[in-house]
């Protein structure tokens, strides 16, 4: 694992919103390097900064000042267009509150990467069909997106995500919106996708139990990384260097 | 991208139909309203060149002054001595008839019925072209005695007497008796729209005489003047002006104060006229469907706010801003062009409904359908650009957390 080069590499990373006397600088100088295959959680509280990294992390957001490396490449200066581009065809993402497209069905809801990735119909249904099956859902397919509970809407999103086998699956508190034993299903789901299929996954909590499900987890606390640790197969936790 | 772009366009109008359906209302509206304008324009214009060539070809009128309207009033009128040199003196022509024309209200027991009295020669009926339901035209007799006997036209038979044979009977027209000696065969609508069977015809010097109401009247109005076949229209009207001119005192150099014109003449005339009124009325709708056109931008903005989650979403796994513009802008060409289509279907349902109930020929102009269609395309392209930029514009993060 420690051979890999890192796919995520941020350096002196810092976020600062507004300007002048009211600028309010929620990243504060982040280095850190994920590797390819971890399963990372972000942890903190809310207006620590996690979602303003997760969203740098995501090239939804660019950084102020700073290096951001995308499995070696520089990605902090790209434009809108650009960094559209990456999350394109490196990076899947779950949000919170799904974000399915209502009245919609499960498999054009998972479809809809692959659509913008120009990708044609016969393939775009079987990659789809392919990712709904991942997650136990190829049965629900044709059911519209509203018409799911909460739990397989969520595991829809997650079709979604990995349906275009990104490098990167972003989990922006996946399981917020989820009872305990639904949480604990979507997490197993997540979990099992990076053990079995080797999808570097990086997810942002605030639940402790959830962060657990992580081989490593990162604390953000005012914009800076308070703490850094890493589980070993063995369970015990160690702080990475 | 653009195949994307409609894949993905016609996904999102076909999941919510009743806002694509408000949407493009306007425009279907508006391009109904054009095209039925239009082609009952053109029918009207049809209806009227069909009904003065209907008078035949062969027909020429004269008109004391020049042009058409009340600027024609001060020029004297014809006499009937003027008719009869006319079909006398000119080889072309076959038949002249002299018209005095006075509006009267014919009364019979308690009906009464505003109409107009035309006196005229025998020869009128053959030179206008009437044909006989009953009874007969009055005599060369009955013309030169100047007696009080009419020839009644549909209408004003079905107004007086329903049902009743009139032939026989007396009717008072301003205080005249006269006796109903025939009943013309309806003719229908003119070319103007007046009922041609609204008219009470009687010999010459009998409304002169007895209906003009002043003494010693000998005007005529107008004369109808029926040419030889095969003689050209073109020579029996100079000839026709040459008599004219020559009974009138017109000295060479000077202006005439008639107007001799064959039906083709009367006919571009009119339509002419008639086709003014057909652009007018499009110009009217094609402002209709111009608020159409806002209406889209109008309901697509609104939408870009309540997509403004989806357009996250669709930002967040990769969508360009361009292909969002696209998108929105797909999504504002099909359901205008929709509209289009649906509104030109509309179009030529109630254009057809109205043609018949108006007794215009009903005229399919592919071109005023192709205008409206490219018309409403470009609508759709021009006020779905504003809403789509803006969409476009949008920010992934902002667009996300949008509720």
């Amino acid at each position: 694992m420690t051979s890999r080069a890192p796919i995520i590499q941020l350096r002196d990373v810092t976020k600062t919103y507004g300007a002048g006397s009211t600028a309010f600088r929620a990243l504060n100088g982040i280095d850190l390097d994920i590797k390819a295959g971890e399963f990372v959680a972000i942890m903190g509280s809310s207006g620590s900064g996690k979602s303003t990294l997760m969203n740098i992390l995501g090239c939804l957001d660019s950084p102020t000042s700073g290096r951001y490396l995308f499995a070696g490449c520089a990605v902090e200066g790209l434009s809108k267009e650009q960094r559209a581009l990456i999350r394109r065809h490196y990076l899947g993402f779950v949000f919170q509150g799904y974000n399915l497209l209502a009245r919609t069905s499960a498999l054009e809801n998972v479809e809809l990467p692959l659509l913008y990735r120009g990708m044609s119909r016969g393939e775009r249904r079987e990659q789809a069909r392919r990712a709904l099956d991942a997650v136990g859902l190829l049965p629900w397919r044709h059911h519209a997106s509203n018409e799911l509970s909460g739990g397989q809407q969520q595991r829809v999103a997650v079709a979604r995500a990995i349906a275009t086998s990104p490098r990167v699956l972003f989990a922006d508190e996946p399981t917020g919106n989820l009872d305990t034993k639904v949480s604990r299903e979507v997490m197993e789901l997540i979990t099992d996708l990076n053990r079995t299929q080797g999808i570097t996954a990086v997810m942002v909590t605030h639940e402790p139990e959830m962060a657990g499900y992580a081989d490593r987890i990162v604390t953000v606390v005012d914009g800076t990384i308070a703490s850094d640790s890493r589980r070993r197969g063995d369970g015990v936790e160690s702080e990475v260097a | 991208m653009l195949w994307n772009a409609l894949t993905i366009a016609v996904r999102e109008i076909r999941r919510n139909l009743l806002r694509g359906f408000l949407t493009v209302l306007g425009v279907v509206i508006g391009v109904a309203a054009v095209v039925i304008m239009v082609s009952l324009g053109q029918g009207a214009t049809e209806s009227v060149t069909s009904q003065v060539e209907s008078l035949g070809s062969n027909l020429i009128m004269a008109i004391p002054g020049t042009g058409v309207g009340p600027s024609g009033g001060s020029a004297p009128g014809f006499r009937l001595s003027d008719a009869e040199e006319i079909a006398a003196g000119v080889s072309g022509v076959r038949a002249v008839a002299p018209l005095r024309m006075v509006g009267a209200k014919a009364v019979y027991l308690q009906e009464d019925w505003s109409t107009q009295a035309v006196g005229t020669t025998v020869d009128y009926f053959s030179v206008a072209g009437w044909a006989f339901a009953e009874g007969r035209p009055f005599t060369e007799a009955e013309f030169v005695g100047a007696r009080p006997v009419c020839v009644l036209g549909n209408t004003v038979v079905s107004e007086l007497f329903g049902q009743q044979d009139p032939v026989g009977a007396r009717i008072r027209l301003k205080g005249l008796t006269c006796e109903v000696v025939g009943v013309l065969a309806a003719k229908g609508q003119g070319a103007m729209g007046q009922d041609q069977d609204s008219v009470v015809v009687l010999p010459l010097s009998t409304v002169q005489r007895r209906l003009a109401g002043r003494l010693g009247d000998r005007d005529v109005d107008r004369m109808m003047i029926s040419a030889r076949d095969g003689v050209s229209a073109d020579r029996v009207v100079r000839d026709v002006t040459d008599v004219l001119r020559d009974r009138r005192g017109i000295r060479a150099g000077e202006d005439d104060d008639f107007s001799v014109l064959d039906t083709k003449e009367i006919a571009d005339a009119l339509s002419s006229t008639t086709k003014i009124l057909t652009y007018l009325l499009g110009a009217v709708a094609a402002v209709s469907l111009l608020v159409g056109g806002i209406g889209i931008m109008n309901i697509m903005l609104v939408s870009v706010t309540e997509r403004t989650r989806e357009i996250g979403i669709r930002m967040s796994i990769g969508a360009l801003p361009r292909e969002v513009l696209l998108q929105f802008l797909v999504e504002a060409l099909v359901l205008s062009l929709i509209g289009g289509l649906v509104g030109i279907v509309l179009a030529l349902v109630v254009s057809y409904v109205l043609a018949q109930a108006m007794g215009i020929p009903y005229i399919i102009d592919p071109r005023i359908n192709l205008v409206a269609f490219a018309f409403s395309a470009a609508v759709g392209v021009v006020f779905g650009y504003a809403p789509a930029r803006r969409a476009a514009r949008l920010d992934p993060i902002e667009a996300l957390r949008f509720e």
